[in-house]
C-alpha cells in the first residue's frame, strides 16, 4: 500500500535526495533556510545540509538569478528559487539575455544547469504579484525549459529530471496544488518508473477516453479531471492529458492523444491572447488537421491581469466553462 | 616605484600591443574586415593594469565589450576574441574556461552579478580564487551592479568591481549619470572597500588591483576601483563624438596619454630606444596575426546556428535544424552536413 504524500512534501524530499547525492547542489533564495521557504518547500533542508548548500541571500531577484549564473560557470548546480511567480519580473533580463543564452553565446563551454524552482499560478486568494502564469514568457525564449507538474509523484521525478538536465529549467510550481496529498510511491521506486516511462519532454494521459482530448498542466489537470468525471454522468467520455513539460512539448504525445479523441480542448490559466493554447492548438492543426472533427477549442484566463478575491474564480477555468467547450466540439457541424 | 623595472616593461608592451590593434580594428572596419568594433584608445592603462594583476591559475574575469586590453593582458586567442566584432560569434570563439574570461557581454552590467555569483562558488570552495567585473560608468546606473555590491558586501565576496569611469557612456556625460560625486561612494553604503585611482596610471593600476586582489584573498571581501579614464575615441565604430563633446575636452585628455606617461617614467629609469623598438615590432606582429587571422576567418557552419542553444536539445529544435538543413534552396554542401552530421 502506497503512501500519500503532499507536493510540498514530495518536492523537500526531492531536494533532500538531491542534496545528499551530489555535493555541487545548491538551494537558495529569499527565505528558503532558516524559515525553509514561505511555503515550506525547503523545511529542515538547511539544518540537515548546511548552510552552505542551502542558504537565504538577500531579497533581489536579479542578483539570485546572476548568482546562479555564476555559480553554475564555477561548476555548480543551482537551485534557485523565486519565492513568488510574480517576483520572477525584476529577474527577467538575467533569465533571458543571460541564463537562457550563456550555453549558446559560449558554444556550448559553459553549460547551465540551473533549475529555478517558481511557485506558479492562481487559486490562493494571493495579494497581487503572488499569483501569475508565466509559462508561455518562458516557453517563448530560446534556451530556457519548462517543466510543470500536477501532482507529488511527478514533482519528485520532475525535480529529479530537471536538475539532472544540463540546461536551465523553470520548475513551475502549482502553489494551489501544494497542500493536495495523492498517492506516492517509494521515492526510489517513483523515481525508477518515471525514468524508464517518461523521458524528458513526454506527457501522460492521466485518464483515457474516446470523443474529446482535454490538454492541461499543473493545477488545470485536476480541474479536467473534474469535467471529465461530470461529462461521464451524460455518456461523453473525456481524455486528460498531463503536459508535464511546456518546452520540450510533446508534439507525438499531444498528436497521439487528438489523433485518436479528434476533438480537443486546451485549458490554461494564463491570459487567452498569445498564450500557449494557441501554440497547442496550432500544433493540433498541423498534425491532425485530417483527423479533426471541431475546431480546436481554448479556455483561458481573459485577458486581464489576475484579479482579486472572488474574481479569481471567474477568471480562471472553471468547470462551467471547460465543459462548455467540451459542448461546443461536440455540437460543431462542418458549415 | 613599487612594481618593478621588468613588470612595468611587461605592462608598456602589452599596452603598446593594444594601442596597436585598436587602431588596426577600427582601420578593419573601415575597410569592410569586421562590420564594427568599440575602441578603447586612452583606457590601455585601467586594462592592462588591471588584467595582469590577474592570476590566471585562480582568478576569473568578467568583460563587457570594450575589454580587448584585459584580453591582451590575460593571453586570450586574439583571433578568437575579435571574431565577435568580425561578426562570427556574439560571445568570441576562444574557450573561456581555459582563458579565465568570460564571454563577451553586450548586455550592459549583466556579468557583474556573474562576476559576484563566481566569487560565491570560489568562497564555498575555501579557494583563493578572484573575480573580477568590468563595468563603466553608465553600467553603474544599472540596478543589477547595486545588487551585487550588496550580494558581495553580505557575503564577504572574493570581487573586485572594476569600474573604468571613461567620462561618457555614449553621449551623457558622468555628472549627468552618476549621483553622489563617483561609483565609488557608493561601496561605503555596501560595506565595500573602495579606491578611486588614476586610470591612465597603469602603475597605480597594477598596485590597486594587486592591492584587492590581496583583500579579497586574505577574507578581507570586495573592493570597488574606480579607474578614472578617458574614451579618447568614440562609443563606437557608427558614433559621432563631435555632437556631445569639444575637441578641447578631447585634446585635454591627450595629454595624459597612458602609453606616453609610462614611457617617459622608462626612459627616466634607463629604457633605450632597443626596447620602445622591440615593443613596437612585437605589436606589429601581433597585428599582423590578428589582421590575417580575421581576412582568412570564414563564416560559422550553418549547423552552428542551432547546435549550441541547449547542451541536451529538443526535439523540436533539431527538427528545425533537420528540415531547414535539407532544404533544396540550400547548397549542397550544407544539405550534406545535415545527412551526415
Amino acid at each position: 500500500m502506497a503512501e500519500t504524500l503532499s507536493m510540498q512534501a514530495a518536492i523537500n524530499t526531492a531536494l533532500d535526495e538531491i542534496l545528499t547525492a551530489d555535493d555541487r547542489a545548491l538551494v537558495f533564495g529569499e527565505d528558503v533556510g532558516t524559515l525553509g521557504g514561505v511555503f515550506r518547500v525547503t523545511d529542515g533542508l538547511a539544518a540537515k545540509h548546511g548552510s552552505d548548500r542551502v542558504f537565504d541571500t538577500p531579497l533581489a531577484e536579479s542578483a539570485i538569478i546572476g548568482m546562479s549564473i555564476g555559480l553554475a560557470i564555477h561548476g555548480f548546480r543551482p537551485i534557485p528559487e523565486i519565492q513568488f511567480d510574480g517576483f520572477a519580473y525584476p529577474a527577467m533580463n538575467q533569465l533571458i539575455t543571460q541564463l537562457a543564452r550563456m550555453t549558446y553565446r559560449s558554444r556550448g563551454a559553459l553549460p547551465m544547469p540551473v533549475t529555478l524552482r517558481l511557485p506558479s499560478f492562481g487559486g490562493i486568494r494571493a495579494p497581487e504579484h503572488h499569483g501569475e502564469s508565466l509559462e508561455a514568457i518562458f516557453a517563448h525564449v530560446p534556451g530556457l525549459k519548462v517543466a510543470v507538474p500536477s501532482n507529488p509523484s511527478d514533482a519528485y521525478s520532475l525535480l529529479k529530471q530537471c536538475v539532472a538536465d544540463p540546461d536551465p529549467v523553470i520548475f513551475m510550481e502549482p502553489k494551489s496544488r501544494y497542500w493536495h496529498k495523492a498517492e506516492f510511491g517509494q521515492p526510489a521506486e517513483a523515481a525508477a518508473r518515471i525514468e524508464a516511462e517518461l523521458p524528458i519532454g513526454v506527457s501522460r494521459v492521466v485518464r483515457p477516453g474516446r470523443h474529446v482530448t482535454l490538454v492541461a498542466w499543473g493545477a488545470m489537470v485536476a480541474r479536467c479531471i473534474q469535467v471529465a468525471e461530470l461529462a461521464a454522468e451524460d455518456g461523453v467520455d473525456v481524455e486528460v492529458l498531463d503536459l508535464r513539460w511546456l518546452k520540450p512539448l510533446d508534439v507525438a504525445g499531444i498528436s497521439a492523444s487528438v489523433g485518436h479523441t479528434r476533438r480537443a480542448v486546451v485549458v490554461h490559466e494564463a491570459p487567452l491572447s498569445a498564450g500557449l493554447g494557441a501554440e497547442i492548438s496550432a500544433l493540433i492543426t498541423e498534425n491532425c488537421f485530417d483527423s479533426l472533427r471541431a475546431p480546436v477549442q481554448r479556455v483561458a484566463g481573459f485577458d486581464v491581469a489576475y484579479p482579486a478575491g472572488p474574481l479569481e474564480d471567474h477568471y480562471i477555468p472553471s468547470v462551467d466553462r471547460i465543459l462548455a467547450a467540451v459542448q461546443r466540439t461536440l455540437e460543431y457541424r462542418r458549415g | 616605484m613599487k612594481t618593478d623595472d621588468d613588470t612595468a616593461r611587461r605592462l608598456y608592451r602589452l599596452m603598446v600591443t593594444t594601442r596597436a590593434l585598436d587602431a588596426e580594428a577600427t582601420v578593419m572596419q573601415r575597410q569592410g574586415i569586421i562590420p564594427g568594433y568599440a575602441p578603447l584608445k586612452g583606457q590601455e592603462a585601467a586594462q592592462i593594469g588591471s588584467g595582469a594583476a590577474l592570476d590566471l591559475a585562480r582568478d576569473f574575469a568578467f568583460p563587457t565589450y570594450r575589454e580587448m586590453g584585459v584580453a591582451v593582458a590575460m593571453g586570450v586567442d586574439l583571433i578568437g576574441y575579435f571574431a565577435s566584432h568580425h561578426g562570427s560569434w556574439h560571445g568570441g570563439l576562444y574557450d573561456p574556461l581555459a582563458s579565465r574570461f568570460a564571454p563577451i557581454n553586450a548586455v550592459v552590467a549583466g556579468s557583474v552579478l556573474h562576476a559576484m555569483g563566481w566569487a560565491k562558488g570560489e568562497k564555498l570552495s575555501h579557494g583563493t580564487g578572484v573575480s573580477l567585473a568590468y563595468f563603466g560608468d553608465g553600467a553603474s546606473s544599472q540596478g543589477d551592479v547595486h545588487e551585487a555590491m550588496n550580494f558581495a558586501g553580505v557575503d564577504d565576496l572574493p570581487v573586485i568591481f572594476f569600474c573604468q569611469n571613461n567620462g561618457w557612456a555614449i553621449s551623457l556625460p558622468t555628472e549627468r549619470q552618476v549621483a553622489g560625486g563617483s561609483v565609488a561612494a557608493r561601496a561605503a553604503g555596501y560595506g565595500l572597500a573602495a579606491e578611486v585611482i588614476d586610470g591612465n596610471d597603469v602603475v597605480e593600476v597594477f598596485e590597486a588591483t594587486n592591492r584587492a586582489l590581496q583583500r579579497a584573498r586574505s577574507g578581507g571581501g570586495a573592493t570597488v576601483i574606480e579607474a578614472m579614464t578617458y574614451r579618447v575615441g568614440p562609443h563606437s565604430t557608427s558614433d559621432d563624438p563631435g555632437r556631445y563633446r569639444s575637441i578641447g575636452e578631447e585634446q585635454s585628455w591627450a595629454l595624459l596619454d597612458p602609453i606616453d606617461r609610462l614611457a617617459q617614467q622608462l626612459r627616466a629609469a634607463g629604457a633605450d630606444d632597443a626596447f620602445f623598438e622591440s615593443a613596437r615590432t612585437d605589436a606589429r606582429e601581433t597585428v599582423e596575426t590578428v589582421r590575417t587571422g580575421l581576412v582568412d576567418m570564414t563564416d560559422r557552419p550553418l549547423t552552428e546556428l542551432f547546435d549550441f542553444v541547449f547542451t541536451n536539445p529538443t526535439p523540436r529544435l533539431l527538427e528545425q535544424r533537420d528540415a531547414y538543413l535539407s532544404n533544396a534552396y540550400l547548397s549542397n554542401e550544407y544539405a550534406s552536413e545535415a545527412t551526415h552530421g
